[in-house]
C-alpha cells in the first residue's frame, strides 16, 4: 500500500504537466501529498447503484470529501473503493453516500482482497480468447477446403490449420484434461473424460490424415469444441465467483470491533481479543459484541434479531444481555461473561454450521444429465469402432475415424452451455433486481417451492415503528409529543418526532430506560413507559404522554418493509401457500397478517417452533422457502428447502440462507420465484434441444456419413440455439 | 494462387494483433467491471472539456 499510493497518482500528474502553465502546480501538490501520511483504502458496498448517473453522483460526492484521493465505483460488484488519508473513516463515507441518497455498508478490505484478482476467471478468459482466435482462423481455412480446395492447396491449408489448432487445443484444453485426469484417477467418468477424449482423438486423427494427405480433417471441430465448452465453463465460473465474492462480502460487512475500558480509558479492540471479565462500553445504537451483565447505565435493548420481539426491553444494572442485541437509549457498560466463540451468538452460529453440513446435497439437473450421458457416449463410440472394424474387416483408420466423429458430434457443446447460459442469464437478472444468489443450486431449488414461510420482525417489517392513532390526538398534544420525542433516539420517539411542529419546551431530559421529561409552560410533562408516566398499560406497542395528569396514549405498529405487499401478492398469484411465523406477541402478528392478507399465522413462536414448522412441511412433501432475518430464524432457514434473508439480517442468518436480498425493497422475492421457475423450464428445453440434435446427428455419424462441414454446422447451430433460448428469460 | 502466400500471413497477422490486444486488455484488468464501463460512456461529466 505504501508504495502503491504514489504510483496511482502518476497519470494525473502527467495530465497536469501537459499544460505548461500548470507545470509548477503538480510538484507542489505532489509535495503536499508526500507529507501526508500513508493512504488508507476503504471499501464500501453500494447495493443500490445501477446507472451512469449513479456513478457520477457517488464518485463526485466521495471525491468532494476532504482527504479523499481517488474513488472508483465498480458497478458490476456494486462496490466503491476509496483511497484516502487515514483521517477519513468508513463511517464518514457511509454518511456522505447517505447524504446523496445511497445506502452503503462498510466492507473489510482485507477480507476482500482475495476476490479482487479473480485469477482463475482471467485464466479461463485468456484460454477462451485464444480458442476464439484459432476457431476463426481455422474456420477460414476450412471453408476453403469445404468449398473444394484440392490436392496441394488442401494439404497446405490442413497443415496451417494443424499449426494453429494443435497448440490451441493443448493450451485451451487444459482445464478439461486436468479435470478428466483427476476424475480418472479416482475411477470416475465425469463430463470431462469424453470431452478430453474427443479433443485428443479429433486432433490426432486430423494430424494423421494431414500427414497422409487425406481429405477430411477435424481441426475446426477440435477448436470449436474448445471454444464452446470453455464458454460454458467460463459462465459457470462467473456465476460461482459472484456467489463466492458475495459470501465474502457479507462476511466482510461485519467489522468486529468493540470499545473496552482498560484502567478507565476507552480502547478500541477486536472482538477476538476480548476476554471474560473485561468491561465493554456499548453506545446507544450499537450492537452488543459479547454476552455480559450490565454494570453501569440504564437503557432499552432491542432483542428482535434474537427473539423476534418488536418491543424494546428495559436493561439496567444486573440485566443479562446477549451478543447481537442492539442498545437503544443510554450508554451501557457490560462485564463480559462470554466472548467470541463462547458467546451465545456464536453458539447459535455453530449450531447452524452443524445443521448446514447435515443438509442433504442437492443433485443439480446438470449433474443428473452428466451421470447418464458420459457412459452412453463412450459406449456408442466404442460400439461404432467395433462394428466398423468387423464390417470393414479390420480397417482401423476408417473405424477410428467414425468413432471419433461420434465422439465429436455427441460432445456436449449444447449440454455444456445448456445450464450455465440459463443460470448466468437468470442470476444476472436477479442481481439487477437486488437479489444475490449465494448458492449455485438455489435457483433450481427455488423453482420447486410451493410454500413460503415469512418471519415478521425485520423481514416483513423493518423493525421501525409507525404511529397508528395520530388522528385521536389534538394538534397541541401532537406538537408537545414531537417536542419531547426529538430529544431521544429511541425508535418510538424517532417515529413521533416528525408528526407535528414541536412545541416550545424547556429542560428536556432523557431518563434512559424510562422516557423523556421536560418543562412546558412551567409544568412538568413526561413521555415514556406506562409505569413511569403513571398510566395503565395497553396491549399493543405504545408510549404514554402525561400532561396535567391527563394521559395520552400513542400506539404503534411496525412499519412494513417496502414491497412486502407486492411480494406477497406476486407469490399468491403464482399459487404459493403463504405462512407467517413470528416470536412477537399475538396482537402485533395478527395485525400484520390482516394488513397483508395472510390467513395462516403463528405468534409467540420459539426458534424450535419455527424449525418444527419448516421440518413438518418438508416431511409432508412440501418444498419450503423460508424468508427470515433473525438468529431465531437461522435453524428454520437452514432446514428449509431454500431460504432468503435481507442484507440487514445477522451474519449467522445470512450465512444460513441461499439468497440475500441486497436492498430494502422486498418485491424482488416474487420475481425470484417466477424467474427461477422460468429458468428451470429453459434448462429442460435446452436439454431437449441438444437431445434432439443428437438424435439426428448421431445416426448419421454412426453410419459413417458425417463430414467435418456437417459436424461444424450442427455443433455451432445447437450451441447458438441453446444460448438464444437462455436469453429468452424475462 | 500465389496471392495466398500474402493473404494467409496477412490474415493470421491481423488476427494475431486482435489476440494480442485482447491479452493486453485482459492483463490490464479491463474486464473487471463490464457494466460500469458500459455505463461510463453515457456519463455527461466530461462532455464539454476533457478530464483535467
Amino acid at each position: 500500500m505504501t508504495i502503491a499510493a504514489p504510483h496511482e497518482f502518476e497519470p494525473e500528474q502527467g495530465g497536469m504537466a501537459a499544460c505548461p502553465a500548470c507545470a509548477v502546480v503538480p510538484s507542489a501538490k505532489e509535495l503536499a501529498e508526500r507529507v501526508k501520511p500513508i493512504a488508507a483504502r476503504l471499501m464500501l458496498s453500494v447495493p443500490m447503484a445501477h446507472c451512469a448517473a449513479c456513478i457520477s453522483t457517488v464518485e463526485a460526492a466521495v471525491l468532494a470529501t476532504p482527504g479523499v484521493r481517488s474513488a472508483r465505483l465498480n458497478l458490476t460488484l456494486k462496490r466503491i473503493s476509496i483511497e484516502a488519508t487515514p483521517e477519513v473513516t468508513a463511517a464518514d463515507m457511509v454518511a456522505v453516500l447517505k447524504g446523496v441518497g445511497y445506502e452503503a455498508h462498510e466492507l473489510d478490505a482485507g477480507l476482500l482482497s482475495a476476490t479482487e484478482t479473480d485469477k482463475q476467471g482471467r485464466d479461463l478468459l485468456m484460454r477462451l480468447g485464444v480458442a476464439f482466435f484459432s476457431m476463426m482462423n481455422v474456420m477460414l481455412l476450412s471453408i476453403a477446403v469445404w468449398s473444394g480446395a484440392e490436392s496441394a492447396t488442401r494439404d497446405m491449408f490442413h497443415w496451417i490449420s494443424a499449426l494453429i489448432a494443435l497448440p490451441t487445443v493443448i493450451f485451451a484444453g487444459q482445464p478439461f484434461f486436468k479435470s478428466a485426469w483427476a476424475a480418472l484417477r479416482v475411477g470416475r467418468l465425469g463430463m470431462d473424460v469424453p470431452i478430453s477424449l474427443a479433443l485428443f482423438l479429433a486432433s490426432s486423427i486430423s494430424l494423421y490424415e494431414t500427414i497422409e494427405g487425406g481429405s477430411h480433417a477435424y481441426f475446426d471441430a477440435a477448436v470449436m469444441l474448445c471454444f464452446f465448452l470453455l464458454l460454458g465453463r467460463y459462465l459457470d465460473h462467473r456465476t460461482r465467483a459472484v456467489a463466492r465474492s458475495a459470501a465474502e462480502e457479507l462476511a466482510a460487512l461485519e467489522v468486529p470491533r468493540a470499545r473496552v475500558l482498560v484502567e478507565g480509558a476507552e480502547v478500541e479492540r477486536a472482538i477476538s481479543e476480548i476476554a471474560v471479565g473485561d468491561l465493554v462500553l456499548v453506545r446507544p445504537g450499537g450492537r452488543m459484541p459479547v454476552d455480559g451483565v450490565v454494570t453501569q447505565g440504564a437503557s432499552e435493548v432491542d432483542r428482535s434479531l434474537l427473539t423476534g420481539e418488536s418491543l424494546p426491553v428495559f436493561a439496567g444494572v444486573g440485566t443479562v444481555v446477549s451478543a447481537g442485541e442492539v442498545n437503544l437509549t443510554g450508554p451501557l457498560t457490560l462485564r463480559v461473561t462470554a466472548a467470541g466463540a463462547e458467546s451465545s451468538l456464536h453458539r447459535m452460529a455453530d449450531l447452524v454450521a452443524v445443521a448446514e453440513s447435515a443438509r442433504t446435497k442437492y443433485t443439480t439437473l446438470a449433474e443428473r444429465a452428466a451421470a447418464w450421458y458420459s457412459p452412453l457416449v463412450h459406449l456408442l463410440s466404442f460400439a461404432a469402432f467395433g462394428f466398423w472394424m468387423w464390417k470393414t474387416g479390420g480397417d482401423f483408420r476408417h473405424a477410428i475415424n467414425i468413432s471419433a466423429a461420434v465422439l465429436i458430434i455427441t460432445c456436449p457443446c449444447a449440454l455444456g452451455l445448456a445450464v450455465p447460459a440459463v443460470v448466468t442469464s437468470a442470476s444476472g437478472k436477479l442481481f439487477r433486481k437486488g437479489l444475490l444468489i449465494k448458492d449455485g443450486t438455489a435457483l433450481e431449488r427455488l423453482a420447486r417451492v410451493d410454500v413460503v414461510v415469512f418471519d415478521k420482525t425485520g423481514t416483513l417489517t423493518l423493525g421501525a415503528p409507525e404511529p397508528t392513532n395520530l388522528d385521536a390526538h389534538a394538534p397541541h398534544v401532537l406538537s408537545l409529543a414531537a417536542a419531547l420525542a426529538s430529544g431521544s433516539s429511541h425508535p418510538l420517539a424517532r417515529a413521533l418526532a416528525a408528526v407535528a411542529a414541536p412545541a416550545a419546551v424547556s429542560d428536556v431530559r432523557e431518563v434512559p430506560g424510562y422516557g423523556i421529561e421536560a418543562r412546558f409552560g412551567g409544568k412538568l410533562v413526561r413521555m415514556g413507559r406506562a409505569a413511569w408516566v403513571g398510566a395503565d398499560p395497553v396491549d399493543v406497542t405504545a408510549t404514554y404522554l402525561s400532561v396535567d395528569g391527563v394521559v395520552h396514549v400513542f400506539t404503534f405498529a411496525d412499519q412494513l418493509r417496502q414491497g412486502a405487499e407486492d411480494a406477497i401478492a406476486a407469490l399468491k398469484a403464482q399459487g404459493k401457500t403463504i405462512k407467517l411465523i413470528s416470536g412477537d406477541t399475538t396482537g402485533s402478528v395478527a395485525d400484520l397478517a390482516v394488513r397483508l392478507g395472510i390467513a395462516d399465522w403463528t405468534a409467540g413462536a420459539l426458534p424450535a417452533d419455527k424449525l418444527a414448522l419448516v421440518r413438518g412441511l418438508g416431511a409432508a412433501g412440501h418444498h419450503v422457502l423460508m424468508v427470515g432475518d433473525g438468529l431465531n430464524d437461522t435453524a428454520a432457514l437452514t432446514a428449509a428447502y431454500v431460504s432468503i434473508s435481507p442484507a440487514s439480517a445477522l451474519d449467522a442468518a445470512r450465512t444460513a440462507s441461499d439468497i440475500v436480498l441486497l436492498g430494502q425493497n422486498m418485491a424482488p422475492i416474487g420475481d425470484a420465484v417466477r424467474i427461477s421457475a422460468q429458468a428451470k423450464r429453459r434448462i429442460l428445453e435446452n436439454f431437449g434441444l441438444s437431445a434432439a440434435y443428437n438424435a439426428i446427428a448421431v445416426p448419421i455419424a454412426l453410419i459413417g456419413l458425417a463430414t467435418p462441414l456437417g459436424s461444424a454446422l450442427a455443433m455451432s447451430l445447437s450451441s447458438i440455439t441453446v444460448s438464444l433460448n437462455a436469453l429468452r428469460l424475462k | 494462387m500465389e496471392i495466398l502466400s500474402i493473404l494467409i500471413p496477412a490474415s493470421l497477422l491481423l488476427g494475431g494483433c486482435g489476440l494480442a490486444a485482447f491479452i493486453w486488455a485482459l492483463k490490464s484488468k479491463q474486464f473487471e467491471d463490464p457494466s460500469g464501463d458500459a455505463n461510463r460512456i453515457l456519463m455527461k461529466d466530461w462532455d464539454d472539456h476533457p478530464k483535467p
